[in-house]
């Protein structure tokens, strides 16, 4: 009996400083996000929230679902592998409404030199024009099917890689 | 209320399947995407690169970057010294409207399009005060930006220079590896529209992704490797010169 007489100071100490850690305790719960630390010393939840950003370009197999016909000329010529935003744009909002968002006519005399501009610090084995003296201000697609650009077979200047792709596209 | 013994028991299974759903709270929104299955980087293949700054436009088209901003840009190096060790670097507006023409031939050109090398073991992460800034579980670095304080030392920590803070939200802001189209089953912006793939997106995690035998037969190097960062930005063909 003697013992808690003496020792109620450290004793009220005590019970302040469990009360101190409870509220402590309580804020911390409450201001602390659910899923703090799901993965890491992270809010978990950020993840799901960046994930769900909207999305711009809408990919090439959107692309492809409808329009087979341009598939078609393009795998057999030497843009197959460029992606149809790469020169169309961002059209995730056309992909999802074709009624009526249009994408925009594009310009090939922006377009084609953006790549095909000669310059010194471009890969050798890249195919360059000096546009001046190319097409003399005639614009790109009255020759090149941006799709296709090789020139076929009937064309002023018929490149002789063009001849087979041209044959099988016949043959088909 | 008069619970007996029979009821309580028959209810405590009840009880204790609804406290679980309870404590589960909602499920996360991406259902067939699971996050253990991947670990993402980039693969760039310098030779094919021809600096037309679709990866730049992309990028700032889709993520909304600030003009003078960049999550990713392009650099042309210009190597002629005697030593070949001090390039001459431009880039630009980030590459975004292209490069001037180069008419001298002297020395070798190459351009390096740079973006967040994904470090696995980032220091911009570890230095954040508090929390705003981590690794995926899949390998991205990202940015929780309802958290970021804005104190911008991961701006300072990043050895590659690839983080900005946001002049209208007062956040750090970064490359995100394009996490809200990979999670969907998209490639990232910059991949997709590279018209000649020297970008191309990588998932170290998936055995039949074409990175294994490429990094099997190819002289590929990381961006400072000194720094021990786990970048997993690999670049193949990388000239010496490159910082």
């Amino acid at each position: 009996m003697n013992f808690f007489k003496d020792a109620g100071h450290l004793l009220r100490f005590a019970g302040l400083f469990v009360i101190a850690f409870l509220l402590f305790w309580a804020i911390r719960g409450y201001v602390v996000p659910k899923s703090f630390g799901q993965y890491g010393h992270y809010r978990g939840a950020a993840i799901a929230e960046i994930a769900a950003h909207p999305v711009k370009y809408a990919g090439h197999a959107a692309c492809e679902t409808c329009h087979s016909d341009v598939v078609d000329v393009k795998t057999k010529g030497k843009h197959a592998h460029v992606n149809c935003e790469a020169c169309h744009g961002p059209q995730a909002a056309h992909a999802d409404d074709p009624g009526s968002v249009t994408p925009a006519k594009l310009d090939t005399g922006v377009l084609c030199v953006r790549c095909h501009a000669a310059s010194a610090a471009r890969p050798k084995n890249f195919p360059q024009v000096e546009a001046e003296e190319h097409s003399s201000g005639v614009s790109c697609e009255t020759c090149h099917q941006p799709h296709s650009p090789a020139i076929d077979a009937a064309g002023p200047a018929a490149p002789a890689k063009a001849s087979p792709a041209a044959a099988a596209g016949g043959a088909k | 209320m008069n619970l007996n013994r029979r009821h309580f028991l028959v209810l405590l299974p009840a009880a204790a399947v609804a406290w679980k759903a309870v404590l589960a709270g909602t499920p996360e929104a991406a259902a067939n995407y699971q996050m253990a299955d991947h670990w993402w980087g980039m693969l760039i293949d310098i030779p094919k690169c021809i600096g037309c700054g679709n990866c730049v436009r992309a990028c700032q088209a889709e993520n909304d970057v600030p003009d003078g901003n960049f999550r990713t840009w392009v650099e042309r190096y210009h190597v002629t010294d005697e030593t070949m060790t001090h390039p001459e670097v431009i880039s630009p507006n980030g590459g975004k409207d292209g490069f001037p023409v180069a008419k001298e031939d002297a020395g070798k050109y190459f351009f390096v399009p740079k973006l967040c090398n994904q470090c696995a073991d980032s220091p911009c992460t570890q230095v954040c005060p508090v929390g705003a800034t981590f690794v995926t579980p899949d390998g991205a670095v990202l940015v929780d930006q309802t958290y970021c304080l804005g104190c911008a030392y991961c701006v300072q920590a990043c050895p590659y220079g690839c983080r900005y803070i946001h002049p209208k939200k007062n956040v750090a802001d970064k490359c995100t590896l394009c996490y809200h189209r990979i999670t969907k089953g998209l490639t990232t912006v910059c991949c997709e529209s590279c018209p000649t793939g020297a970008r191309q997106l990588v998932d170290l995690k998936n055995p039949n992704d074409p990175i294994h035998a490429f990094l099997k037969t190819h002289s590929v190097q990381v961006l400072k490797p000194q720094m021990a960062t786990g970048a997993k930005v690999y670049y193949n063909d990388l000239d010496g010169s490159v910082r």
